[in-house]
């Protein structure tokens, strides 16, 4: 079990309805199902992994983030999920945007390009970097909008979203994100963890 | 037609009232099970069958000899496992493989209806096989399941009972019949009516047999099964038994004979009033209007987990119109979910070893009633 999916499961309260989006083949869906709430659904763009999903006993819908969130009516999820994935949409904005209509809270993760081995990479080694949780060089990269931890909680307090928890991961260690230390977060931290209301 | 008369039925004493208006009573609706009805009687599978379909998807057809139309599908450890579940299967009315239906003798003429049969809907066949279940004393079922015509009757089996089936799994169908649709119905209608044969649709009593018509018709359908990369791929312009063109209107082309082949058999198996019927009742089919334009509102207060399937390559249910039923759940927040599996064999994917498509089938339907039967422990 990845930290980054008991850190998010941290943040459900149980039995709540909850939408991930993007949900690959149900890693997270399985282990909220079987541990917080039932009532949980995804919807994921691959083929294969909405037949491995299937294959889990999980409720998957094959559809595209960016065309298919608008079936789901206002405020239908208590929490919608989206694992680092935002930066892969051609237009990040307008889906997490939809996240916020179809849920009463989204909870968001993105890989970090501030984290310092990624500044590493590119300055010293002068190539687009590759990490851990960013394995793809550059031509065969899926992520079309990357951020930093910093890029990100300006954007959201740019647009009066409210950033009701914020987490900093960095191999095994959790710690939060405070206005206080977000400079140092955005430096150590490999992934950050969001709770987002309108 | 003696063989028609000792296949198995069940005869409905209730009145059902058809949305022509007429009422019926005392009619047949022949049937065949697969499996075991567990004690709980929480096993059962009610399947409904295609335009051409009948109660014979597993095993031998007694009438025509050949293997059921849903071999590749259903059986002991099959997507839909007869080890495991109680699977009914009937002929819809209408049909011609014993239920009531355009062949039926009408008792007050004491000749076959023909075309003073009554105009059925989805929604009679559907009724008129929901008596099946008091027959076997099942309260509610654990699956309703069919394709094509099939998954309309599943559609229009959640909407009238909302709270009879565990799991619904519409397969490769449409909530509304859409215009090309019914023009293609018209086509095979029209072909059917043009033969002399036809008489009026008295052809059984005047010893006639529009059989050419019902080959046309079938032939014509039988191209909207496939795919055009399927039918290239099969017989791209390949020549039936010969090595050259011949100038002339014999089977040059394998396609042609391959069509032809499927007309001639067709007609040995099928009646073409019965082909007229439940055209009808297809293009009759709009679970939207029922409604009064709200999809969404045939499936509210049901509690049925939905699993809905389409295929790349099926031109004639598409996708897009599968989906429409998905969008139409998930507005409601019904339990639902959906998969287009990729395949080249066109409409009649859901026929055929689809190897993703049995899989997803059978993990939906093993998952579902472990989830649901099994896990109080």
């Amino acid at each position: 079990m990845k930290q980054e999916f008991k850190i998010i499961s941290s943040l459900i309260n149980e039995n709540s309805k909850i939408l991930d989006v993007g949900c690959g083949n149900g890693e997270l869906m399985k282990y909220i199902l079987e541990n917080i709430s039932k009532n949980i659904r995804g919807l994921e763009i691959s083929k294969k992994n909405v037949q491995e999903c299937i294959e889990k006993g999980l409720t998957v819908i094959e559809g595209n983030a960016e065309l298919d969130l608008g079936q789901f009516p206002d405020k239908s999820f208590n929490y919608v999920i989206l694992s680092q994935t935002l930066q892969a949409f051609l237009n990040p904005e307008k889906v997490l945007y939809e996240l916020l209509r179809v849920g009463k809270k989204a909870i968001v993760t993105i890989p970090n390009f501030g984290h310092w081995k990624v500044r590493v990479d590119l300055l010293f080694k002068g190539t687009m970097p590759v990490t851990e949780n960013l394995p793809n060089e550059w031509y065969n990269t899926p992520n079309l909008h990357m951020c930093t931890i910093k890029d990100f909680v300006t954007f959201c307090n740019q647009r009066d979203l409210k950033l009701t928890k914020s987490i900093s991961l960095s191999g095994k260690k959790v710690s939060y994100i405070k206005k206080s230390n977000l400079n140092y977060k955005n430096l150590t931290s490999e992934l950050g963890i969001f709770e987002i209301e309108k | 037609m003696n063989k028609i008369d000792n296949l198995k039925k069940y005869i409905v004493k209730d009145k059902l009232k058809l949305d022509c208006g007429k009422e019926i009573s005392n009619f047949p609706i022949a049937y065949e099970t697969f499996g075991k009805l567990n004690e709980g009687k929480n096993n059962g599978i009610l399947i409904f069958h295609a335009l051409t379909g009948d109660q014979f998807p597993y095993g031998i057809n007694p009438i025509t000899n050949k293997e059921g139309w849903w071999n590749y599908a259903l059986g002991p450890n099959k997507a839909i496992d007869t080890n495991k579940f109680f699977v009914i299967s009937a002929n819809v009315i209408g049909g011609c493989m014993g239920s009531f239906g355009p062949s039926s003798i009408d008792p007050s003429t004491n000749k076959p209806y023909g075309s003073n049969f009554p105009v059925i809907t989805i929604n009679d066949m559907v009724n008129a096989q929901n008596f099946l279940l008091d027959h076997f004393k099942i309260k509610k079922l654990f699956a309703v399941i069919g394709g094509s015509m099939g998954g309309m009757q599943v559609l229009q089996f959640v909407s009238n009972f909302p709270n009879k089936a565990d799991v619904a799994i519409p397969i490769a169908c449409t909530a509304s019949h859409s215009a090309q649709n019914i023009a293609l119905n018209e086509l095979g209608r029209q072909a059917i009516m043009a033969d002399k044969e036809w008489d009026k649709g008295k052809y059984l009593e005047n010893g006639k047999s529009p059989s050419k018509g019902l080959a046309v018709a079938r032939m014509a359908a039988h191209i909207t099964y496939l795919s055009k990369k399927g039918l290239q791929e099969k017989f791209g312009r390949k020549l039936q038994e010969r090595d050259a063109l011949k100038f002339g209107f014999d089977a040059d082309f394998q396609i042609e004979s391959y069509l032809r082949y499927q007309g001639s058999v067709f007609v040995d198996r099928f009646d073409a009033n019965s082909y007229l019927y439940i055209t009808r009742a297809m293009d009759y089919f709009d679970l939207t209007k029922q409604f009064n334009g709200n999809l969404s509102d045939a499936f509210k207060g049901s509690k049925t987990k939905f699993f809905i399937i389409s295929f790349t390559s099926d031109w004639l249910y598409p996708t897009s119109e599968n989906r429409e039923i998905v969008i139409a759940l998930n507005a409601i927040g019904a339990d639902v979910g959906f998969i287009e599996i990729t395949s080249d064999k066109g409409h009649d994917s859901f026929l055929l070893d689809v190897p993703d498509f049995l899989n997803s089938v059978k993990n939906f339907l093993n998952n579902s009633y472990k989830n649901i039967h099994e896990a109080r422990v």
